[in-house]
């Protein structure tokens, strides 16, 4: 008798809190393995916002995608079929994506990229439902072209591993660099020792090296790079030189100009209470990643004042409207629902025992993508 | 292209073979002795990179973080042997792969939960770092140069060890019939452990070393591991010398076709082609080298004939 009513209590609570969520989020990120640095990064920061808004009638399910495309779709079915999510949000890595989001946004759930932005989702295979809040993939790449360019340089040895977005990121580099090219290498995904590569660069007449080299490899490269006693300037995209990362590489990144959406010293009020409650929250200085979550969420409630999820049409609109304030500053869609934004260039420092990044200039203003044109929606 | 870069890429496959080396000696003396098959050989590698990373973290002595991943991978491979694997080589292979690879998860999310996400801060002793002149005008990183005198100094060892002590003797008669030595009164469960343990701390000793110039992170084992399956399969299995000579020539072939082959494809390609589809090819080249190696000898190349 007894476990009867207590079950009964537990229905009636739990249609209780099923009640109260009106609105539900999906968070599919990669919370093991590798990269978990970087899911870790984008739900604290996603979450963060969410907490912060009091908002009580968003129900946030995060899952673990392993950083395994396969897992990804089977989570995402899960989501949307027996969770029925509204909104989804989470994934990291661009092949992730390309496996899961044309799939969830053809059952009318709308997607909001913390991360991924790969080329043919900017471009012809753009949908409506489909907002990225980070960048298409080959916009930092394309800023530190643009860097390389101001700075002078014309001969740089650029490497990337072989896999779509290290092709991205070389063709990104060079759309933006009017120097030439004093040797390009593509490595193995995965590699760890560049030795043969800082060979190479060494025997080559550059006056500049840049690297797209995420996670691991980035810290492999720039501790040997540093070993070899090579000094040509290094440029790269934020990916190999965020928070996370630079505490296990402390002085050999020292001084490298790298490329970002978001700095944690863009002097806005947005950005600087950010950074105050992500530390304050967690213990440790946000990455871009964090920052990303946060304006993802942030987008995500600034539309759900204006419009229900229901209303497709309307929330649609709200999203596009992006009145959200960003940790960035300005902050706008494109015609293919990708930010239109600045990209600066940032310098590796040292602020008391930690090691950290410092905006030194612009590297490209209101920049969008080359994609938006192949974009019909 | 200029000898100077042929001699630093020659010194750069050098240093990458006897780090495999390291991984591969423990694999094949386990499979050889135990005829057991360690998937988690790749996790006490890892196990010795964040042991080192944390010891010289907290003490700022990176000698004292060497000898911790000695210590601490040793401990946890005679550990995992007393626990786990001696359960196991009386199974299928297939069993103990199983096991193992379960090993490896436990290592893995154990790991995590200690140490968190990201990965650890390792850097090499300032008296050993950035580059020495070598005659002829090379600049190398010294670093490096001491990698390869530390391989070749326990290849050097692991002889004397194998030929010259009466553990040696133990360990080459276990190879060769275990009931035999068993039944002369030798404690096998003692020698297997030691055997594990000893496996164990040479892992533990690579992940170190490699650790302090690449990443210390979750998961930094496995790929390694592969490459130490490679280099038994092409030396031989159980073979020590074996062992040896194949990760020489593991680590010069991945080397040198990362950066020749390229070159050589731009001979008759047009060069952002010859770059892709060179290094494509190159990523290859070890297990092409295996094949080769496999259809000329199909035990390896030290391996007990069959």
């Amino acid at each position: 008798m007894n476990r009867r009513v207590l079950g009964a209590a537990a229905v009636a609570a739990l249609c209780a809190t099923t009640a109260m969520a009106d609105i539900k989020v999906g968070m599919i990120t990669t919370l093991s393995g590798g990269g978990a640095g970087l899911g870790i990064d984008v739900r604290d920061g996603f979450m963060l916002a969410i907490a912060q808004s009091g908002r009580e009638d968003i129900e946030v399910v995060i899952e673990d995608d392993q950083r395994k495309p396969d897992i990804a779709v089977q989570l995402s079915d899960k989501l949307i079929q027996s969770e029925r999510v509204d909104i989804m949000t989470g994934i990291i890595w661009s092949n992730l994506a390309m496996a899961v989001v044309p799939a969830a946004v053809n059952q009318d759930v709308f997607y909001l990229s913390p991360n991924a932005g790969p080329s043919p989702l900017a471009g012809a295979g753009c949908h409506p439902n489909y907002f990225n809040v980070a960048w298409q993939n080959d916009n930092l790449h394309e800023a530190a072209g643009a860097h390389a360019t101001a700075a002078g340089y014309d001969r740089s040895f650029i490497l990337a591993p072989n896999y779509p977005a290290g092709t991205d990121a070389l063709t990104g580099y060079k759309r933006f660099f009017d120097g030439d090219l004093a040797g390009e290498v593509y490595t193995q995904l995965g590699q760890t020792d560049y030795a043969a590569e800082i060979a190479q660069i060494r025997a080559s007449d550059a006056d500049s090296v840049f690297f797209f080299l995420p996670g691991g490899m980035g810290i492999s490269f720039l501790k040997q790079y540093a070993d070899s006693g090579i000094d040509l300037p290094v440029v790269g995209p934020a990916f190999s030189f965020d928070q996370g990362i630079l505490q296990a590489v402390e002085e050999a990144a020292l001084g490298v100009v790298n490329t970002s959406q978001w700095s944690k010293d863009i002097d806005n009020p947005t950005n600087a209470a950010f950074v105050e409650s992500f530390q304050a929250e967690y213990g440790r200085l946000p990455s871009l990643y964090a920052s990303q979550g946060f304006d993802t969420a942030n987008l995500l409630l600034s539309a759900l004042e204006r419009a229900a999820p229901s209303d497709a049409d309307a929330f649609r609109e709200a999203l596009r409207a992006a009145d959200f304030d960003s940790t960035r500053g300005e902050f706008s869609f494109g015609p293919n629902h990708h930010p239109v934004q600045t990209i600066y260039a940032r310098e590796v420092i040292k602020e008391g025992d930690v090691f950290t990044n410092r905006i030194i200039g612009t590297a490209l203003e209101n920049h969008s993508d080359a994609y938006a044109a192949d974009c019909k929606m | 292209m200029p000898s100077l870069l042929i001699i630093e890429q020659i010194l750069n496959g050098l240093q990458f073979g006897v780090m495999l080396f390291l991984m591969a000696a423990g694999l094949t003396l386990i499979f050889g002795v135990m005829g057991l098959i360690n998937l988690a050989h790749g996790s006490l590698y890892m196990v010795g990179a964040f042991a080192a990373a944390a010891v010289a973290g907290a003490t700022g002595s990176f000698f004292l973080g060497l000898v911790a991943a000695l210590v601490a991978a040793a401990f946890a491979g005679a550990i995992v042997e007393i626990v786990v694997i001696r359960r196991l080589y009386k199974a299928a292979h297939l069993d103990q792969v199983l096991a193992t690879f379960a090993l490896i998860l436990i290592f893995s999310e154990g790991t995590r939960w200690v140490f968190g996400s990201f990965p650890l801060f390792l850097d090499i002793p300032d008296a050993i770092s950035g580059p020495v002149t070598l005659p002829g005008g090379i600049e190398y990183p010294l670093y490096r140069l001491v990698l390869i005198g530390i391989g070749l100094a326990v290849a050097v060892g692991l002889w004397a060890l194998i030929e010259r002590t009466r553990i040696g003797i133990q360990i080459r008669a276990g190879e060769n019939d275990r009931e035999m030595i068993a039944a002369l009164g030798i404690d096998i469960s003692k020698l297997y452990t030691l055997v594990f343990a000893l496996g164990a701390a040479l892992a533990g000793l690579a992940g170190a070393l490699v650790g302090a110039i690449q990443s210390v992170q979750v998961g930094m084992g496995e790929p390694v591991l592969i490459l130490a399956f490679v280099v038994i399969v092409i030396g031989g299995i159980g073979s020590i010398r074996g062992a040896f000579v194949g990760a020489l020539l593991v680590g010069l072939t991945d080397t040198l076709g990362g950066v020749f082959l390229p070159e050589l494809f731009k001979l008759f390609m047009e060069a952002g082609a010859a770059q892709r589809s060179g290094s494509a090819i190159a990523s290859m080249g070890i297990y092409i080298l295996m094949g080769l190696v496999l259809v000329w000898r199909p035990t390896g190349l030290f391996g007990a004939r069959a």
